[in-house]
């Protein structure tokens, strides 16, 4: 064994565990293990503008790459500004490492310099935490802390080492097993639940499958596909379950919920038997819980058992792994043709679309979406932030694989975007990645540009400018009664303000700009901006209010068509 | 009304055998506070394993399915294993210290109450008489309701304890027991017919 200190056998361990990029911020009790980073060249560290920053990257590096994503901060205001982006990883299960230096050992407690309880602030928004008060102890830390981050249900793990943790030395013994009796996640379907379940799929006239993220992060996409196929079982996803079936299939009916598509809507509350694979029924996809599907028979296939049962009663639960849990269920589904229904979500579809995009004259950004997806013929990855342009960008380009679209759908997390953008281009160097953004959302962490710059990213970065908090400005159009406040936002030239940084930029306030603008993001080999100047008052259309029923989605008014 | 147990209808007995690790009760405390789980009282205290800690928790039923309440404890990673003791046969056991005002004249009375609640007097002075008393919840109640004339100058009391009776425990490692039963045999204890360890309440 060789001697070695906190700080070496951190990064060794996280070498080990395959970690290429660390996003990060110094500061003072982290020096130790700055200091060390040069004996480590296999370690990229990336500088972030900002924690919260670094935190978005490492999620946006795992939802592309599939990997874990490794953020890194100091104690105190460092560790409380990864919050955010940890509390984003935990609402939507991404696999996340967040590790912080905090005061010595001796000060801890005693309100030193930069001292906050960060392990008591991350406690309720990890699947685990720790705090390391033993070099000796931080091999068995990781090693536990990337299991768990990946396996399972993902999520994120945050470890906490005081300054003089790191400078301590000791043997270095890289623990080969990992004993976690309290961690047993189950795998394997229980088989009388996975018969019972296909008895009622295979007696169903109406059976739907509503596909989540469960089925993107379980690796399970062509096991879903094979399974619909067999079954001619119509699929529609959550938002955050898009890429998960492929959106061009003739089985794919979009995605449901606020703002899913009216014909996906209307067939989950139509459907007999509703299979919910990889998702946890929330109330942004579902609608009012009491009045969802009231006759439907529920199965609910996931591999956290407490998601069974907690927002909707389910009929036949089947807690597992669903890579194992759907090949042993289309086993048991016999080949069935169910033409009838389908044909009639496609006459829903028909005379209720949600996705055609009608004639104006101003500029409106699912034109941009729509003319990005067919320039793309849907082959890039898009990353949004929160509110009018993250559906839009759900709604009018169609992913036909996972991993394609990476949003923050539990926590709603605005300013996402471009740090997220910025880690799913550097865990997918060779995808085309777009970054979609609100202007407001761009705002709050348009520092990371500089990020772009310094790593020489060809991130392309698209602004939906509509001058408005348009999601907000919406709800107080639609529920306050044109009661607008605080919703239309100032901004800087955004063009000015990347020109600035050193990134391209190109402002789009017409029509037949849209397409040259795309066209030259993507010939050129850097980060670019496109500053898209939008209509303010577009709205997202269909809609659930909230509160109601999927069966109460309202299409988009008659007013509104004609504008 | 009570359950089988002594707890009240609403209330759940949840038992949660969790790694003595820093920070283990603050993980339990901050899952129910956020999921809204009302605890009506928590033990905490070490097991026959060493490492491992046993927490009795009693949720009270209307503020959240006992089933959830269980199912969240399992997601904790220090959450070793989690029961619902709530329908079993089991033993609930609190333990009270009670400080009751008295004089010469009516001491004997408290004392008489002491002995059909089977208190024990841990300590006497001249105007006071404090009681030890074990037992489940009503019954250290109704100690408390005979006491109150009298003056109750302080009340202490631990949170449940509960256990099932007969072969089943809630252990995590079931060790040897036969060899445990041989042992209570012969320390001369009662052993339940086909049961191997000892119902001898």
């Amino acid at each position: 064994m060789v001697r070695m200190t906190g700080s070496q056998i951190l990064l060794e361990c996280l070498q080990r565990e395959g970690v290429s990029t660390l996003f990060g911020y110094p500061g003072g009790v982290v020096l130790p293990l700055y200091d060390t980073l040069p004996q480590f060249p296999a370690i990229q560290h990336v500088l972030t503008r900002h924690e919260q920053g670094a935190a978005h990257m490492a999620d946006g590096y795992a939802r592309a790459s599939g990997e874990v994503g490794v953020c890194l901060a100091t104690s105190g205001p460092g560790a409380t500004n990864l919050v955010t982006g940890i509390a984003t990883s935990f609402l939507d299960s991404t696999p996340v490492v967040a590790i912080t230096g905090n005061v010595a050992r001796t000060l801890l407690g005693k309100d030193g310099f930069q001292e906050a309880d960060i392990t008591g602030i991350t406690q309720p928004i990890t699947k685990h935490n720790y705090l390391v008060m033993r070099a000796e102890d931080i091999a068995m830390t990781v090693r536990e802390a990337f299991h768990i981050a990946r396996t399972g249900r993902p999520g994120p793990v945050h470890i906490d080492i005081p300054k003089d943790v790191f400078q301590e030395e000791t043997e270095f013994d890289w623990p080969t097993e990992i004993n976690l009796r309290g961690y047993r996640p189950t795998t394997k379907g229980h088989s009388g639940m996975i018969r019972r379940a296909a008895e009622a799929i295979n007696k169903a006239e109406r059976p739907i499958i509503i596909s989540g993220h469960g089925i993107i992060w379980g690796d399970a996409s062509n096991e879903l596909l094979e399974l619909a196929q067999k079954a001619q079982i119509p699929v529609i996803t959550t938002f955050l379950g898009i890429g998960g079936f492929p959106e061009t299939n003739s089985l794919s009916y979009g995605w449901l919920g606020m703002h899913g598509m009216y014909h996906a809507n209307m067939a989950a509350d139509e459907a007999d038997v509703v299979v919910g694979i990889g998702m946890r029924f929330d109330d942004r996809a579902m609608g009012r819980f009491k009045d969802f599907n009231p006759t439907a028979t529920i199965i609910h296939i996931d591999i956290d058992p407490a998601e069974i049962g907690k927002n909707l009663p389910t009929a036949i639960p089947v807690v597992g792994d669903v890579k194992r849990v759907l090949p042993d269920l289309r086993e048991h589904l016999d080949q069935r043709d169910r033409s009838d229904w389908l044909a009639w979500i496609d006459k829903v579809e028909e005379e209720h679309p949600s996705l055609e995009i009608r004639e104006t004259r101003r500029l409106i950004p699912q034109e941009i979406i729509r003319t990005l997806y067919e320039e793309t013929n849907g082959t890039a990855t898009l990353v949004t932030g929160v509110g009018q342009h993250q559906m839009w960008a759900g709604q009018h380009y169609f992913y036909d694989n996972p991993r394609k679209l990476v949003s923050s759908g539990g926590l709603g997390t605005m300013g996402f975007e471009l740090p997220a953008a910025i880690g799913a281009q550097m865990g997918t160097p060779h995808s085309e990645i777009w970054a979609i953004c609100g202007d407001a959302g761009f705002q709050m962490t348009m520092q990371e540009l500089a990020v772009c710059v310094d790593e020489r990213l060809p991130l392309k970065i698209a602004i939906m400018n509509n001058g408005y908090l348009g999601m907000v400005r919406q709800w107080q159009e639609l529920f306050y009664d044109e009661n607008f406040v605080s919703v239309a936002v100032t901004q800087p030239d955004f063009c000015k303000l990347a020109d600035a940084y050193g990134v391209r930029a190109l402002r789009v306030e017409t029509k037949a700009e849209v397409l040259p603008a795309i066209q030259e993001a993507r010939n050129y080999d850097g980060p670019i901006l496109i500053d898209f100047h939008v209509d303010q008052d577009e709205n997202v259309w269909p809609m659930v209010p909230a509160g109601a029923a999927l069966s109460e989605t309202i299409e988009m008014p008659e007013k509104e068509l004609a504008r | 009304m009570t359950t089988g147990n002594g707890t009240r209808q609403a209330q759940h007995t949840v038992v949660a055998i969790v790694e003595d690790k820093p920070g283990v009760l603050q993980r339990v405390a901050g899952l129910f506070r956020r999921r809204g789980f009302n605890i009506e009282s928590l033990a905490v205290g070490p097991t026959e394993v060493e490492g491992l800690s046993r927490m009795t928790i009693i949720v009270d039923g209307a503020s959240a399915p006992v089933e959830q309440v269980e199912k969240q404890l399992y997601k904790l990673i220090d959450v070793v294993k989690v029961s619902d003791l709530t329908h079993e046969d089991a033993i609930t056991r609190e333990l009270a210290l009670l400080k009751v005002r008295c004089n010469n004249v009516n001491r004997h009375e408290l004392l008489d109450i002491a002995g059909v609640f089977r208190a024990d007097v841990v300590d006497m002075a001249t105007n006071s008489l404090t009681l030890q008393v074990v037992g489940d919840e009503d019954k250290i109640n109704g100690l408390i309701t005979m006491c109150q004339p009298y003056g109750v100058r302080e009340l202490s009391r631990t949170g449940t304890i509960a256990m099932t009776r007969g072969a089943k425990t809630t252990t995590v490692h079931e060790s040897e027991p036969e060899a445990i039963a041989r042992v209570h045999q012969s320390q001369g204890r009662r052993v339940e017919s086909k049961e191997l360890p000892f119902s001898s309440d």
